[in-house]
């Protein structure tokens, strides 16, 4: 009960902090004295408004987030992956993948306990491909800075590339490409096998799960927000309007796979990068191009790729990252072509 | 004397996991012998699905993230 009361206030609290950031910017910037009209004082005020506004989104997008995983332990999706056919199991995979609790650290006991209980290569692969890339940092950053219509572009057209890249890689039947070891995996005898579908627990443990949740990662995210709003912030305020447009427009053809192949060996969290991209496309980079970017440093990780070369030989691996790239070409271009 | 394992390929969850148990079990007062397993190949004898993991006297307690302090302590007074 004091927790209900506690979560309804902070509710509260968060829709009024949440429907008056604008006042609070405007007020911000007229204590410092400054105008909309300057470059520092919009750069500014662009920070003063896009920093609580990301950080209020981030909180409670993580904070359901975290409740809605508890209901979803990877132990509980296995066992409504295992068997599935390609299609329905991509499809479903892919979907699960958004809200399993998933850190790249786990990726190869997820993955080896997905092939070991009898979930096709495909099916896992369309969960591995759509758990990093549609997170619910990246879904609370493009919803405040991009707006919802952005954010539910990203988050079906994620699916898409996530469940058509899983068919693929089925449909190319390789399974002789997983490592040795991991083909000939058998479970010891002190394998203990443990009832932990997430289904037990009860609400209180649920919304302490969710607050676990925000404590972890907006403790880990915050000051990358903070310092990729600062660096959007500078660029509102002072590169030129249009400069991009020449070399990251919607009429560069080759803009959309020079930003997947750039976006390969970078690593970043959805937190730094973008409220970068936002800045970049109000100077007239491409939505398609960015978003593609975006995808590719998100996805398509060199530290994740030498994760899994420790399960995948190295033919699965360029076909992973080949599949997983064209999908992300073919969804730079729709979004350029779209908007 | 309890025989604890933790299973992790050494991210920083793993690490904090670590400290947790060793700093609940001498708050206890309870003696363990901390293992850490780190070969991939390893952990997966345990059938865990995410790290890390951790084992007490060969049964898995824990895995995914980090336990909450309660549950530590959990895992050691049930065993006086």
């Amino acid at each position: 009960m004091r927790q209900l009361v506690l979560l309804v206030t902070l509710a509260v609290i968060w829709l009024f902090s949440y429907s008056h950031l604008t006042t609070i910017a405007d007020a911000l910037i007229a204590a410092m004295q400054l105008t909309r009209a300057t470059p520092l004082g919009e750069a500014v005020h662009f920070f003063c408004y896009e920093t609580p506004k990301v950080l209020l989104l981030l909180l409670g997008i993580v904070f359901v987030m975290g409740v809605i995983q508890t209901f979803f332990a990877p132990e509980r999706t296995r066992a409504l992956l295992a068997g599935r056919r390609l299609g329905i199991g991509n499809a479903l995979a892919a979907t699960l993948g958004i809200v399993t609790p998933f850190c790249s650290c786990s990726a190869i006991p997820l993955f080896i306990g997905f092939i070991t209980a009898g979930v096709p290569l495909g099916v896992t692969f369309s969960f591995l491909i759509a758990a990093p890339m549609i997170n619910e940092i990246a879904l609370a950053l493009l919803l405040s800075l991009f707006g919802w219509q952005v954010a539910a572009l990203y988050l079906g057209l994620g699916l898409l590339v996530a469940i058509s890249a899983g068919i693929v890689i089925g449909a190319l039947k390789m399974e002789q490409y997983l490592q040795d070891w991991v083909r000939a995996i058998h479970y010891g005898e002190d394998a203990a096998p443990q009832q932990n579908d997430g289904l037990a627990l009860d609400w209180t443990a649920r919304l302490a799960a969710g607050n676990q949740h925000v404590r972890e990662i907006v403790g880990k995210v915050w000051l990358y927000v903070v310092i990729g709003v600062g660096l959007g912030a500078a660029i509102h305020g002072y590169v030129p309007e249009n400069v991009l447009v020449s070399f990251m427009g919607r009429e560069v053809w080759w803009a959309v796979p020079a930003a997947i192949l750039l976006g390969i060996p970078m690593y970043s969290n959805a937190a730094g990068i973008v409220p970068v991209v936002q800045a970049l496309i109000a100077k007239g980079a491409a939505l398609g191009t960015t978003l593609a970017f975006m995808m590719s440093v998100i996805a398509l990780s060199a530290p994740e790729l030498l994760i899994l070369r420790k399960v995948l030989r190295w033919q699965l691996i360029v076909t992973f990252v080949g599949v997983v790239a064209t999908g992300i070409l073919v969804v730079g271009y729709v979004f350029n072509w779209l908007l | 004397m309890k025989a604890v394992k933790i299973l992790g390929t050494g991210c920083r969850n793993c690490q904090t996991t670590r400290a947790l148990v060793e700093e609940v079990a001498q708050a206890l007062g309870v003696a363990i012998e901390l293992e850490k397993v780190e070969r991939m190949e390893d952990i997966m004898r345990y059938r865990i699905m995410a790290t890390p993991g951790v084992v007490i006297d060969g049964v898995v307690v824990h895995s995914g993230g980090i336990p909450e302090r309660r549950t530590v302590e959990s895992w050691f007074h049930t065993a006086e």
